[in-house]
C-alpha cells in the first residue's frame, strides 16, 4: 500500500536507519523486563509452600467475575467506574500496543486474525479505547490531586503519601494513548493530503480530533510527528512494562495470577505449613511466619498485588477505632521490604534472607489488633488474603512467647480447664439448672444420646448473661420437639479463637476432645447458638456431623410449620439485624437469620447501611474479649450508632459475643433506654406459641 | 551469669474456687488445676532475661512429688537450659525451713552466681528465698522488682517497699532474691514449647542424693506444721443491704449521709 | 513456756508504726502474763523509744549511724547477737518483715511463722496460730514448736492496738552488743513513686475500685460515681498492673496508705495486701457480686450487686437529689 509518510520501520535520520531504534528499544526493553522479573521472582520460590494448583473451575470462575469483569469494582462507585475504564481500555489495547512495536519493524505487519474485517472492528474499539482510557486518567488525576479521597491517605507512622507514584503513572498512561492516537492522525491526515487511501478512523475518538486538528499541517511537520509520536510510545511502553514491578502497579501483571490464585474457601484457616499433616506438626522446627520467606509464595504475591487502594482498611473496624492496624499496609509495607531485602541493583548484589518482621515492619499490637472479621478480604478486588497472613504472623509470635499477659491468662485457662475463663468443667452445664420444668437438657455421652446435639461453648455456658441465650436455645429445640442434648463438661471451647490467635497446637488438643466427645455422643447432626462454635465445627474440624446455626434451623422449622410465632406487640420497636462476622462473611448465613425475625408476624425491621457482606465487626469474639488493645472507641460503639442512624431501636445479633459487646457499647454510648440489643433465639422464643 | 531458680507448682487461685474439704484436712482438691506458682514463673523470666544478655545458664529447681516435674518442664520450654527435681517421700510435710534445707543442699551440688525464687506463692508464706540466703550465708533482698547488672562481682536491686516506692539496693554476688511480680512481662508459653521438651531427662535427687538427713526434713523435722483448714466463723462482716435496687439504693445514700460520705 | 516476748518496732520519721501497739495485743494473746520487750533498731531512735516505752516492759535500743536505713540484712546481724536465743520475736508482717525475719528465725534456730493473723493460745512447747492462704480464701491452724524459740511475722491490722499503756517499762540500750553489722547489701536510695494527680491519702471519701470493673472502659462508671459523691477514685493492685489506673491511685501495702472516712469498694474482693492500706477504721461499703468475698468479713455494710449495674443506679439517685 503507498503511504504518505515514511514509517518508523523505513526512515533515516542522517542515513542511521531508525528501524535500528525500533529493534534496540524492545530488545533493551524486555531484557530489562525479564531481569527485573527474574529478582522479583526470587522471593516467590524462597516463600513457603502453597497448594492452589487445584480446583481449575472454580478459579476460573474467580477470574472470570473478579478479575474480567471486575466485580467487585462497583462496590465503590466512582473509582471502580473509572478502573473499569482503564481495565477495558488496557485490555482492548494491549493487541494495538503490541502490534505497534513490531510495526517499528515490519511496515506492514498486522496481527494475526484482524487482517480483514475484525481488523477494522478492532480498530473502532481500540481507537474508542484510546479515548475512553485517557478520560479515565484525567479522571482519576482529578481524583487523586483534588478530591483526595481519605482512603488514600498514608499516615505519617507508614512513610509518604504515595499521590505521586500514582499521578507518575496516571501521565504515563496518559503519554501512551495520546502518542498512539497522534502516531495514527498524522499518517491518515498525510495520507489524505496526498490523495491515498485514508483508514478509518473512529469519529469522535482521540485519534480522530487528532486528525482534525492537523488537517492544515505540512507533510514535513506530520512525517516528524508521526515518526517522533512512534518512538515516544515505543520508550513509555518498555518505560511502562519495567516501572510496573516497581510498585502499586504491580498489579498491572499479578492481578490475573493473584486472582486466579486466590482463596476459595471461606471460614476456614490456612494449615500451619502446606504438606503438613496436624499429627506431624510436632516435627516442624518453627511456627508461623517470623520472617519474610516464611510467607507462602501466594502471600508474597499477595504483596506485590497491593494496588495501595485502601479499600481494605477503609473497611477495617480495627482501624475505624484508630487501632494500630491497617491491612493496607500490612501488604505495602511487606512489598517494600521485599524490594529492599531483593535490591535490583548494583547487579548480584546479594538478598537480606531471613530479616525478622516482628519489631522490624510489624508490632505486635498491630497483628493482636485484628478481630479476623473478614472485611478486608470481602472488599479486596485482587483477592489478597489477610486472615492467614494474621494467623501466620500470631503462630510466630506464640512459638516465640510473644503474646501479651492479656491473653497468657485465658490460653493457659482454655488449656487447663477448656474455657478462657478458668472455670470448673463440672459447671459447664450449669445454666441448664433455671430452665423451666419440661424442658430438661440431657447430658448425652456413655449414659444417654440424642438425635441433634447442641454444642453450646465457652461463653454461653459460663458467662451470666449469655447462659440466657443458652435458655432460649433449648427452649427453642424443645418447643420444636427436638430431640437433643449437650456435652456438658465433656465440651471444651470450639478453640475457633484459639487458632485464630496463633496458639495451633491447644487448638488442635481443644478440637481432638470435642470430636472425640461429639462422635462418642452418637448425635447426628449439630446445631449451635455461637457462629464462632458453628464456624470451627464446621471449617476447622473434620469428619463431624452435619452443623447448623440456631439460627438456620428456626427459619427451618418456621417453613416447615414445627414452630409457630405470635404477632410483635406494637410498642414501637424497630428492629435490625447485625450480621456476625463468622456467621455472615465467613459462612455466607446473611438471609436465615432476616427470615427468622420476619416470620415474626408485624415485626418491624430495617437494615442498617453496612449490613450483609459490609456488616461492621462488633469488637471481636472469643480471646479477643480478653486483649487489651490501644483504640481510640469501641467498635461497637460505632456499630450502636449505626443502628441508631438506620432508625432502630433493638439491635438483634446472632452470637454471644456479639450481644456481649453491643450490650456494653449501648452502655458506653450512653444509649440505655432508646437502644436494646437481644439475640436471635431469645427474640424466638419469646414469640413462640406452643400448639 | 549461672541462675538457680526455685520454682513451685501450686494450685492457680485465677482458675479454682479454693473451699475447705469435708473434713478440713485440707482444701477440695478434686478438679483442682496446678501451675508454677505466679511469683516463680517471673523468677524465671528474669533469669532468662539476664542470661540473654550476659550469658550464662538457667536452672530451675523444684521440691515436690513426681507432679512437680510438670512445672520444671514448663519452666524448662519457657527457655531454662536444665531442670532438678528434689522429690522424696522423706520430703513430705517440709515447713519452710525443711524446704529451704533441701535446696541449700541442691545449691551446694552446683556452683550458682545468682538464685532466685518467687517472692511468695498462694500457699505459702513468702519464707523460702529469706531462709536458703541465711542457711548458705549469702546476701538476701526480698520483693525485687528490678535487676540490674553492676559487673561480675555485684548487681543493683531494687525492693517493692510501701507506697509503691522502690529500694535501691547494690548487692554482692552470690546473693539470693525472691522476686515479685510485675518485674517484668514473662513470655508465653505454648503446647508445642511443652512438647519440645517433653523428652528431656530431668534429674530426681532424694534425700540420699542430696545428703541430707531423712529426719531433718519433711514432717520429722518440722517444727511448723499445718493441723487443719477451715472457714472462720462469720460472726461480725458486713450489715448486708436487701431489698430491691431501689431501696438499697436509698438506704445507702442515708447511711452515706451519716458518715459524711456525701458532700 | 519459751523465754522472752520481744516486738519489733517499725517506725517512720521519729513515729512508730500502728503496728507498735497491736504487736503488744498480739503477745498478750500468746501469753497472757507475758512479759514483752520493744526493739527499736535505728539511728536516732530515742522518740520512739519513749512513745512505746509506756506499752512495753523493756525497751532495747540499737541506735548507730549506719542504720539511718532500715537494711534488714545489717539488722539480722544485730538483732542475732542481742536477742536471747529461746525468745519469741514478733515482727510486722510488712515489705520490711519479709525481708528480715525468715532468714533471722534460720539464724537463730528457731521456728518461723509468716503472716499470722491470730493465735490461739500456747500448751506447753506449742503455739497455735491461725493463718490464711490463697489469698484469703482458706484459713488454717498451725502448730509451732516454740522450745527453741520463735520468729513469727504478724499481719498489721489483724490484732486491735493496745493502748493500755500499763507496762511502763525502761529504755536499755544495747547498741554496744550488735556488733559488725556490714553486710553484702547496701541501701542506695529510694526511688519514690510517681505522683499522680491526685492525692488519694488525704482524701476523706474513696470510690474504690477492683477486679469487678472487667474493662478499663467502664472505669467511668467509678469516676462518674466519684463526681456525683464529691469523692475520687482509688483502685486494688489489679487495676494498677493493668495500667488502666496510675500506681498513685492504689490502696494497699504495695500502694498507698489511706486514712479516709468513707470507702467504698467496688468489685474487691478485700485481700489483706489491700486492706493493709487501708486505715483510720473508715466506714466501709463493699458492693461485690460474690457473697464470699472476703471484703463482707471487713466491711460495715455490704451490698450483693454486680458493680457495673449497681453503680451508674447509685449516681443516678445521688445526682437527683
Amino acid at each position: 500500500m503507498e503511504t504518505a509518510l515514511i514509517a518508523p520501520a523505513n526512515y533515516f535520520i542522517l542515513s542511521v536507519p531508525t528501524v535500528i531504534f525500533s529493534f534496540v528499544i524492545p530488545i533493551v526493553g524486555v531484557s530489562l523486563f525479564a531481569y527485573i522479573m527474574a529478582i522479583r521472582i526470587a522471593p516467590l520460590v524462597l516463600a513457603a509452600p502453597d497448594f492452589r494448583f487445584n480446583r481449575y473451575m472454580e478459579r476460573i470462575i474467580k477470574v472470570l467475575r473478579i478479575w474480567l469483569l471486575q466485580y467487585r469494582h462497583p462496590r465503590y462507585k466512582t473509582a471502580g467506574i473509572i478502573h473499569i475504564m482503564i481495565f477495558a481500555g488496557f485490555l482492548v489495547l494491549s493487541i494495538r500496543s503490541t502490534s505497534l512495536v513490531i510495526i517499528g519493524i515490519s511496515e506492514n505487519f498486522v496481527f494475526p486474525g484482524l487482517g480483514g474485517s475484525l481488523g477494522i472492528v478492532y480498530n473502532l474499539f481500540k481507537d474508542y479505547a484510546a479515548t475512553v482510557v485517557l478520560v479515565a486518567c484525567f479522571l482519576a488525576a482529578y481524583r487523586r490531586i483534588v478530591v483526595k479521597p481519605e482512603r488514600y491517605a498514608v499516615p505519617s507512622k507508614y512513610g509518604k503519601d504515595h499521590t505521586f507514584e500514582a499521578v507518575f503513572v496516571l501521565g504515563m498512561i496518559a503519554t501512551l494513548m495520546i502518542s498512539e492516537s497522534l502516531f495514527e492522525a498524522s499518517a491518515a491526515v498525510a495520507q489524505a493530503q496526498a490523495g491515498l487511501h485514508v483508514e478509518f478512523i473512529a469519529p469522535l475518538s482521540l485519534a480522530w480530533i487528532f486528525k482534525v486538528m492537523l488537517g492544515r499541517v505540512s507533510t514535513e511537520t506530520l512525517q516528524a510527528i508521526h515518526l517522533v509520536m512512534y518512538y515516544i510510545h515505543d520508550l513509555t511502553f518498555f518505560s511502562f512494562l519495567c516501572f510496573l514491578p516497581m510498585g502499586k502497579h504491580f498489579h498491572v501483571i499479578t492481578s490475573f495470577f493473584n486472582v486466579f490464585f486466590m482463596r476459595i474457601d471461606r471460614g476456614n484457616v490456612k494449615p500451619v505449613r502446606y504438606g503438613v499433616a496436624d499429627d506431624q506438626l510436632d516435627d516442624l522446627e518453627s511456627f508461623g511466619v517470623k520472617k519474610l520467606e516464611d510467607f507462602t509464595w501466594k502471600h508474597i504475591l499477595d504483596f506485590y498485588s497491593c494496588a495501595d487502594c485502601g479499600r481494605c482498611s477503609d473497611n477495617c473496624p480495627a482501624n475505624a477505632v484508630k487501632r494500630p492496624l491497617s491491612p493496607r499496609f500490612i501488604s505495602i509495607k511487606a512489598r517494600d521490604l521485599i524490594f529492599k531485602n531483593y535490591p535490583l541493583y548494583p547487579y548480584g548484589k546479594a538478598f537480606n534472607k531471613g530479616e525478622e518482621l516482628m519489631g522490624n515492619i510489624y508490632e505486635e499490637e498491630e497483628i493482636w489488633s485484628c478481630t479476623t472479621c473478614g472485611a478486608c478480604e470481602q472488599e479486596c478486588p485482587l483477592g489478597i488474603e489477610y486472615i492467614d497472613k494474621i494467623v501466620d504472623l500470631r503462630r510466630g509470635m506464640v512459638d516465640e512467647g510473644m503474646v501479651p499477659q492479656s491473653l497468657q491468662k485465658p490460653l493457659r485457662a482454655l488449656e487447663k480447664r477448656g474455657n478462657p475463663w478458668g472455670k470448673m468443667e463440672k459447671k459447664r452445664a450449669d445454666w441448664t439448672k433455671e430452665l423451666p420444668e419440661g424442658c430438661e437438657v440431657k447430658i448425652v455421652g456413655k449414659k444417654e444420646s440424642a438425635d441433634t446435639l447442641y454444642f453450646v461453648d465457652s461463653i454461653t455456658s459460663f458467662d451470666d448473661r449469655m447462659q440466657a441465650i443458652g435458655r432460649a436455645t433449648a427452649k427453642v429445640l424443645n418447643a420444636a420437639g427436638e430431640d437433643f442434648g449437650i456435652l456438658g463438661k465433656a465440651e471444651k471451647d470450639s478453640g475457633n479463637e484459639v487458632r485464630r490467635f496463633g496458639e495451633e497446637m491447644l487448638f488442635q488438643d481443644l478440637k481432638d476432645q470435642n470430636t472425640e466427645a461429639i462422635l462418642n455422643s452418637g448425635a447426628s447432626r449439630i446445631v449451635t447458638s455461637d457462629p464462632h462454635a458453628y464456624n470451627a465445627l464446621k471449617n476447622d474440624y473434620v469428619d463431624l456431623p452435619p452443623v447448623e446455626h440456631i439460627s438456620q434451623y428456626i427459619a427451618r422449622q418456621v417453613k416447615s410449620g414445627a414452630i409457630h410465632l405470635k404477632a410483635a406487640e406494637g410498642n414501637g420497636k424497630v428492629y435490625t439485624y447485625h450480621d456476625p462476622c463468622y456467621l455472615g462473611r465467613h459462612n455466607g448465613v446473611y438471609d436465615d437469620p432476616r427470615e427468622a425475625i420476619d416470620a415474626i408476624p408485624g415485626i418491624k425491621r430495617v437494615d442498617m447501611e453496612k449490613c450483609r457482606d459490609r456488616s461492621f465487626c462488633c469488637g471481636g469474639g472469643g480471646l479477643m474479649l480478653f486483649y487489651e488493645p490501644e483504640e481510640e472507641q469501641r467498635m461497637g460503639v460505632l456499630r450502636v450508632e449505626m443502628a441508631a442512624k438506620a432508625g432502630a431501636n433493638v439491635i438483634v445479633t446472632a452470637c454471644p459475643f456479639c450481644l456481649v459487646n453491643m450490650e456494653d457499647a449501648i452502655k458506653v454510648a450512653g444509649m440505655e433506654g432508646s437502644m436494646e440489643a437481644i439475640d436471635l433465639a431469645e427474640l424466638v422464643e419469646s414469640h413462640i406459641v406452643s400448639v | 551469669m549461672e541462675i538457680l531458680v526455685c520454682v513451685k507448682r501450686v494450685p492457680d487461685t485465677a482458675e479454682n474456687e479454693i473451699e475447705v474439704n469435708s473434713d478440713g484436712t485440707d482444701i477440695e482438691r478434686d478438679d483442682l488445676v496446678y501451675s508454677v506458682n505466679e511469683w516463680d514463673n517471673y523468677a524465671v523470666e528474669e533469669a532468662i532475661q539476664i542470661k540473654d544478655n550476659v550469658g550464662g545458664s538457667v536452672t530451675v529447681v523444684s521440691v515436690g512429688d513426681e507432679e512437680s516435674e510438670e512445672v520444671v518442664r514448663r519452666e524448662m520450654a519457657m527457655g531454662a537450659d536444665n531442670g532438678i527435681l528434689l522429690s522424696d517421700d522423706a520430703f513430705e510435710g517440709s515447713d519452710g525451713k525443711g524446704v529451704a534445707s533441701l535446696l541449700k543442699a541442691a545449691v551446694e551440688k552446683g556452683k550458682y552466681d545468682l538464685i532466685l525464687t518467687g517472692a511468695q506463692a498462694d500457699d505459702g508464706a513468702a519464707q523460702v528465698g529469706g531462709m536458703l540466703a541465711a542457711m548458705l550465708d549469702l546476701p538476701y533482698a526480698s520483693l525485687v522488682n528490678k535487676i540490674e547488672m553492676i559487673d561480675d562481682q555485684k548487681i543493683k536491686v531494687g525492693r517493692e517497699i510501701e507506697g509503691g516506692n522502690q529500694e535501691m539496693n547494690e548487692i554482692d554476688l552470690p546473693c539470693v532474691l525472691s522476686i515479685q511480680t510485675g518485674i517484668n512481662e514473662p513470655r508465653y508459653v505454648g503446647i508445642r514449647g511443652i512438647r519440645k521438651v517433653a523428652s528431656v531427662e530431668i534429674p530426681v535427687h532424694g534425700a540420699g542424693d542430696l545428703g541430707v538427713a531423712a529426719d531433718s526434713v519433711g514432717d520429722a523435722g518440722a517444727k511448723v506444721k499445718r493441723l487443719d483448714y477451715f472457714m472462720p466463723e462469720l460472726g461480725e462482716g458486713a450489715e448486708m443491704l436487701e431489698g430491691s435496687t431501689e431501696e438499697i439504693v436509698e438506704k445507702l445514700i442515708e447511711l452515706l449521709k451519716a458518715k459524711g460520705g456525701l458532700k | 513456756m519459751a523465754g522472752q516476748i520481744f516486738a519489733y518496732i517499725r517506725f517512720k520519721d521519729g513515729v512508730p508504726d500502728d503496728s507498735a501497739l497491736e504487736l503488744v495485743a498480739a503477745a498478750k494473746k500468746i501469753a497472757a502474763d507475758a512479759s514483752v520487750s520493744a526493739l527499736v533498731v535505728g539511728s536516732g531512735v530515742d522518740a520512739v523509744c519513749n512513745e512505746v516505752v509506756s506499752s512495753y516492759q523493756e525497751v532495747w535500743k540499737i541506735d548507730s549511724d549506719a542504720l539511718a536505713y532500715p537494711n534488714a540484712e545489717m539488722i539480722r546481724k544485730a538483732l542475732i547477737n542481742i536477742l536471747p536465743k529461746d525468745c519469741i520475736l514478733l515482727v510486722p508482717h510488712d515489705t520490711f518483715g519479709m525481708d528480715l525475719a525468715p532468714g533471722l528465725s534460720i539464724k537463730m534456730d528457731s521456728a518461723f511463722v509468716a503472716d499470722a493473723v491470730d493465735f490461739e493460745g500456747l500448751e506447753g512447747d506449742t503455739l497455735k496460730v491461725i493463718r490464711q492462704e490463697y489469698g484469703g480464701a482458706v484459713t488454717t491452724h498451725v502448730n509451732c514448736d516454740i522450745s527453741a524459740g520463735a520468729v513469727i511475722n504478724v499481719r498489721p491490722g489483724s490484732f486491735p492496738a493496745d493502748e493500755s499503756k500499763a507496762a511502763g517499762g525502761a529504755v536499755v540500750d544495747k547498741s554496744g552488743e550488735a556488733g559488725d553489722m556490714a553486710a553484702g547489701r547496701r541501701y542506695l536510695e529510694t526511688v519514690a513513686a510517681e505522683v499522680g494527680d491526685v492525692d488519694i491519702t488525704k482524701e476523706d471519701v474513696l470510690v474504690s475500685i477492683g477486679r469487678g470493673i472487667e474493662d478499663e472502659d467502664n472505669i467511668e462508671i467509678a469516676d462518674d460515681l466519684a463526681e456525683a459523691m464529691g469523692a475520687v477514685v482509688s483502685c486494688s493492685r489489679p487495676i494498677v498492673d493493668a495500667k488502666w489506673l496510675e500506681k498513685s491511685r492504689q490502696v494497699g501495702t504495695s500502694g498507698q496508705t489511706v486514712k479516709p472516712k468513707v470507702y467504698l469498694a467496688c468489685g474487691i474482693s478485700g485481700s489483706f495486701q489491700h486492706l493493709g492500706g487501708l486505715k483510720g477504721n473508715p466506714f466501709v461499703v463493699a458492693i461485690n457480686k460474690n457473697p464470699k468475698a472476703p471484703i463482707f468479713q471487713i466491711a460495715d455494710v455490704g451490698i450483693e450487686a454486680d458493680i457495673l449495674d449497681f453503680l451508674p443506679e447509685l449516681t443516678d439517685a445521688i445526682s437527683e437529689q
